[in-house]
């Protein structure tokens, strides 16, 4: 069986080979490659991702000017369809930018460019994203950003905890982080956000595996559905 | 006509680029600042056409990120 993904590129993007290697490392299919121009997606994808980088050179504030591509169109389509959504990154700001996710990724609150391995807890051990590890669990992830500081009103980070949609938690200071908030889940929770790369621990020469996880759970939720 | 957008961080909203200003105009060795909030004005040029409420439009839906930010719009006389 194969897993047709795609993961999208924009003019800035950076991480999207490193996505679409790790998506055919784990699944042993090569993603689709898209362009942010194009008006559509392909058809029946199993899996959408958008990479980290720094779309349209973070003019204005990061991912807004990509939120509003026209295949950011398409991606909100499918997400509404319950296709999985995976944002790392700049891919989690224009998620946020796009409204499928709440919040926003404001500056590190420390000023510098954070980059580095960083601890993390898997929050949601329930989600296709996140399936594949234990609730608890501590994870080892680089991070590579300047704006990763997740903001939401109290309200919202109030409903997304007890929703259950912080798939991930930082287990030490990185950014400013509102209840050091490194991922969260849509309400359907078929998209997720997070700014630790997963795609960048994949196999041993890149120091851990934590990432693959990630990857083989939603690869496991497409053959159980 | 030329219409200025200023988009500003909402209260509450952590402003680091302020906070390291603030400290910068320190360093110039002056003092009595109380607090530095940073923000961006975008100048437009617009034609008569261009309604209010599509300057809001253009506002909410892409200049300022209303989760964080709010914006005022200013028309400057030609």
């Amino acid at each position: 069986m194969s897993f047709r993904a795609a993961v999208i590129t924009f003019p800035g993007s950076n991480c999207d080979r490193d996505m679409a290697d790790a998506l055919e490392k784990v699944s042993g299919s090569a993603p689709l490659r898209v362009w942010h121009g194009d008006a559509q997606l392909p058809d029946n994808l199993d899996f959408i991702a958008l990479p980290g980088g720094f779309s349209y050179g973070d003019y204005l504030r990061s991912g807004a000017m990509a939120a509003r591509s026209p295949i950011m169109q398409a991606v909100v389509a499918a997400a509404g369809r319950g296709v999985p959504v995976l944002g790392v990154c700049n891919g989690f700001q224009v998620l946020t930018e796009s409204g499928l996710l709440p919040g926003a990724l404001l500056r590190n609150a420390g000023m510098n460019f954070v980059c580095r391995d960083v601890k993390l807890t898997v929050e949601n051990s329930q989600s296709l994203f996140t399936s594949g590890y234990a609730a608890g669990q501590e994870i080892v992830i680089p991070v590579a950003h300047h704006d990763g500081n997740y903001f939401a009103d109290a309200d919202t980070l109030d409903r997304l905890e007890g929703e259950g949609r912080v798939a991930f938690r930082y287990g030490e200071t990185v950014n400013g982080s509102a209840r050091q908030i490194a991922g969260v889940l849509n309400a359907a929770g078929n998209v997720l956000g997070m700014m630790p790369h997963p795609e960048r621990m994949i196999e041993a020469a890149h120091g851990g595996t934590d990432g693959r996880a990630l990857f083989e759970s939603a690869l496991k939720s497409l053959i159980a559905a | 006509m030329k219409v200025r957008v200023f988009v500003s961080l909402k209260n509450g909203v952590l402003d680091p680029q302020g906070r390291a200003i603030h400290h910068a105009i320190e360093g110039l060795g002056i003092h009595g600042v109380q607090d530095v909030r940073a923000g961006k004005m975008i100048e437009l040029e617009v034609d008569a056409s261009v309604t209010d409420a599509q300057l809001d439009e253009m506002a909410t839906k892409l200049l300022a990120n209303m989760v964080i930010e709010n914006y005022r719009i200013e028309k400057v006389a030609a």
